[in-house]
């Protein structure tokens, strides 16, 4: 049932890495990406495998789950690498009529593609131990010094964590003004693509009706239990680090230190 | 001329989310017949009910229409929808055109029907559920909720099916509203004379009109009998988390007390018969 | 609790263009006396202006004319409203618009949030109204999993933890299937009897109010008829007149004293209905 979609991803697990502060992931997302940029040898690539290999299985959270990420991204994978292999020049390793694959070539697209990889499965390590609500109440604290540039980080967290309610239950309702349409005669699978856009139209109108009716009642309701903006206003669960996030974003600088260290170290000896 | 035949239903087969939904269900629906359907939320009725005009395809048996297999290759169930008019819950909220005559003519232009039967239809479908014609050029979005409610009745009516399947029509009205609704209903039997599958929690709606009762429980068909019949067992249908007409409640009480009715009642008026006859006023 | 006098309630009704229609009454000079601890059903079909009283009553609504003072604060003025809204809770008819979080407990927590309560006391407060609708084993579950009962009962929840005085609930069974309607009409029966909370329930259906302390009867803005339960069951022609419903029992000792049967005016339920029967009408 439509009901039961979850929004991102989430594995629900009792590993550390589940219980770590929001906050911290989204930083160590944020920062493992920007590694990504700073090494230059294969070298940076084996210890980022390996810190992200030791954070997978420390989360406990099944490496096919991961793969699922991928599949979407699957054909930027191999497009970009194709490209890398044929199109850069320098040293041939292989001749063919006009195809050229140049040493530099295959190095690019294997760093090109393991940067991807990496990228991927970094992210959706991070959707897949932290449920929707934490990653929305992480960013409203962790984000909170950017009201100071006039950032509505509240209205915008507010904002996100209604649309996970409601979205479930827009799509439920999608579904069934279909359906009724359908019993009145509506045809969603046959005709041209414009007799299809048009067959739409049933369905939006009502749909948009509706999301306005719940926008209007849901206000009203808010407004009932005395909802005023984030002046002034409290959490059940506010977000407050614990030993293990201090640990976390220690582990997190060390791993920086190493990466440029390192490269730094196998640049100098190549 | 429906007939289902060990209907199976389960949610989101071969997922890890399986639920089954219907069980071996069979029932027959004759031409003519009021029939009403019950059961507690997520007993299955709704999902029972989308099976009959070909919305939902049951997982396992078949259902026939006039004798044919609905899910047939050749089966057009486009046209099946027409000829079972499926009225959901809450049916105000299809509502979509800018007036209320065009609203009620989308269903018979869908079946491309000429322009002027399309507009008979809608005038006649509107007649039925009693919109006056001072209603037609009004926006459907202005109208009250039981007028709304008896519009989408009647873009349903307007491709005049043979049998009318409506979801809990009455829910959420007040008695006025729902007085108008089960009114039009009434009106609809008598004019067209088709049958009627009404979907009800109202126990005493259900006592009032239908002449046959279902009742839905865990997916399975519980009862399924006139509807007197069905109303004996009130002491089961309590056990299953339903309740039958307070009348009967009443009636049974009385007899448990000493007092010689021939029997429970099912509406207020059969009560009173009754009653008057015991205590001898005329 | 609550008090009005001569309260009314107008707006402007418009047509497509912005032009005024009219000039519409929702209420039109009503007065109020809800004592504290209170059960108190206010009934009229749709377009009484039962539900305009609702929303007067939680400072939604400034009104018209007259006043209006709930829990001491007068509902004219704008520095009041938080107050307001803080001891006379709303719950609304539709239960899925109602809800702000996704999962159960942080929905409870969203008025003792805004309320600025701290943690420590939010936590208390959640666990305990969840507590007292029975919810507590769906704590972490996600509103959407829930039956149309099970959510109007996080509602009230929701306004419970907000340690109100008074609790307005509009027509919060409407959208209920039978099972449903009997949890929350419980569910408020016993915040009235074990928590002293005042109750103000608008409804039609007739048959939730025989338990209440008083009923309040509403036709075109003006309270037409208000007494005890059994006062307003004694005049079922005047109900009817009001575009409302008896229970089966009601009206059946009703239409048997038209016959002219010796049973008593104003019968609530099956149970007086059989033994005023029986005592008349059994076998000596």
């Amino acid at each position: 049932m439509l009901r039961d979609i979850t929004l991102g991803q989430y594995y629900p697990s009792q590993s550390v890495i589940h219980r770590l502060d929001p906050r911290v992931k989204l930083t160590a997302t944020l920062l493992f990406i920007v590694s990504m940029f700073l090494f230059h040898t294969f070298v940076g690539y084996i210890i980022a495998g390996i810190c992200l290999a030791t954070v997978i299985i420390i989360s406990k959270v099944p490496f096919k789950f991961m793969m699922k990420g991928l599949k979407t991204i699957w054909f930027l994978l191999i497009f970009t690498m194709f490209f890398n292999i044929f199109l850069t020049s320098g040293t041939p390793v292989f001749q063919w009529r006009f195809i050229t694959v140049t040493k530099e070539g295959l190095t690019t697209a294997a760093f090109m593609g393991l940067r991807l990889f990496f990228l991927i499965i970094g992210s959706s390590l991070m959707t897949l131990t932290t449920t929707p609500n934490q990653l929305t109440s992480g960013m409203e604290t962790g984000l909170r010094w950017m009201k100071k540039i006039h950032v509505p980080v509240h209205e915008i967290s507010m904002m996100m964590s209604i649309a996970l309610r409601f979205i479930p239950i827009l799509m439920e309702e999608t579904d069934r003004i279909m359906k009724a349409q359908q019993a009145r005669g509506a045809d969603f699978e046959e005709g041209k693509f414009m007799d299809r856009i048009k067959a739409l139209v049933p369905v939006f109108v009502p749909l948009f009706v509706s999301a306005f009716r719940r926008a209007n009642e849901l206000a009203m309701a808010m407004e009932a239990r005395c909802y005023h903006g984030d002046e002034g206003r409290t959490s059940m669960k506010p977000l407050r680090y614990a030993r293990r996030d201090g640990i976390a974003y220690l582990l997190l600088l060390l791993y920086i230190v190493v990466i440029v260290a390192t490269d730094r170290v196998v640049l100098g000896l190549l | 001329m429906l007939y289902l035949d060990k209907v199976n239903y389960i949610y989101q087969k071969g997922t890890a989310m399986e639920m089954p939904a219907l069980h071996d269900v069979s029932i027959e629906i004759r031409d003519g017949e009021f029939i009403g359907i019950i059961g507690h939320t997520g007993s299955g009725k709704s999902t029972l009910i989308q099976h009959l005009n070909g919305l939902v395809r049951p997982t396992g048996g078949n259902i026939y229409y006039n004798g044919r297999d609905i899910w047939d290759e050749d089966f057009s169930r486009k046209e099946l929808r027409t000829k079972v008019g499926l009225v959901f819950q809450y049916p105000e909220y299809q509502l979509f055109e800018t007036t209320v005559e065009k609203d009620v003519e989308f269903g018979p232009s869908n079946m491309k029907l000429p322009k002027l039967e399309v507009q008979l239809r809608a005038f006649e479908a509107l007649k039925t559920v009693g919109i006056g014609e001072d209603l037609y050029d009004v926006s459907p979005f202005d109208l009250s909720g039981g007028q709304k409610r008896r519009v989408a009745i009647a873009g349903v009516l307007a491709m005049k099916p043979e049998v009318i399947v409506l979801d809990e029509p009455t829910a959420g009205l007040d008695p006025c509203g729902r007085d108008e609704i089960l009114e039009a209903i009434d009106h609809i039997r008598e004019e067209r004379k088709i049958t009627v599958v009404l979907v009800s929690h109202s126990m005493e709606d259900v006592a009032r009109f239908v002449d046959r009762l279902i009742v839905m429980d865990h997916g399975c068909v519980r009862f399924d009998g006139p509807t007197k019949e069905v109303f004996q067992n009130y002491e089961e249908l309590e056990k299953i988390g339903l309740a039958a007409p307070q009348v009967t409640y009443l009636t049974a009480a009385l007899i448990k007390r000493g007092i010689p009715l021939p029997g429970i009642a099912t509406t207020v008026e059969e009560a009173r018969e009754m009653l008057k006859a015991v205590t001898g006023v005329k | 609790m609550i008090k009005a006098s001569k309260l009314a309630y107008e707006y402007i009704r418009r047509d497509e263009e912005g032009n005024v229609e009219g000039i519409v009454r929702a209420i039109d000079g009503i007065d109020l006396d809800i004592k504290k601890g209170d059960f108190v059903a206010i009934l009229g079909h749709n377009g009484s202006g039962k539900s305009t009283v609702a929303k007067e009553i939680n400072a939604i609504l400034e009104p018209t004319e007259g006043v209006l003072f709930v829990n001491g604060f007068d509902t004219s003025k704008e520095e009041n409203i938080w107050n307001i809204r803080q001891s006379a809770g709303m719950v609304f008819q539709n239960p899925d618009n109602q809800l702000v979080a996704s999962v159960v407990e942080e929905d409870v927590a969203f008025g003792p949030e805004n309320l600025g309560v701290p943690t420590d006391d939010i936590i208390k407060r959640v666990a305990f109204a969840l507590e007292k609708v029975g919810m507590t084993a769906y704590r972490t579950s996600s509103p959407n999993h829930l039956s149309g009962g099970q959510k109007q009962r996080i509602a009230i929840a929701g306004i419970l933890a907000m340690k109100p005085k008074c609790i307005v609930l509009d027509e919060p069974t409407a959208m209920l299937d039978p099972n449903g309607r009997k949890e929350v009409i419980a569910t408020i029966h016993e915040l009235n009897k074990k928590e002293g909370i005042t109750i103000l329930l608008i409804t039609h259906y007739m048959d939730e109010v025989v338990d209440c302390d008083k009923v309040i009867v509403m036709d075109n803005g003006k309270i037409v008829m208000h007494g005890t339960p059994r006062e307003i069951f004694s005049r079922p022609e005047e109900v009817k007149k009001h575009k409302l419903d008896l229970p089966q029992a009601t009206e059946l000792a009703y239409e048997l004293r038209k016959d002219g049967l010796d049973l008593p005016e104003g019968v609530l339920s099956v149970n007086e209905f059989v033994d005023a029967f029986v005592s008349e009408y059994g076998k000596k």
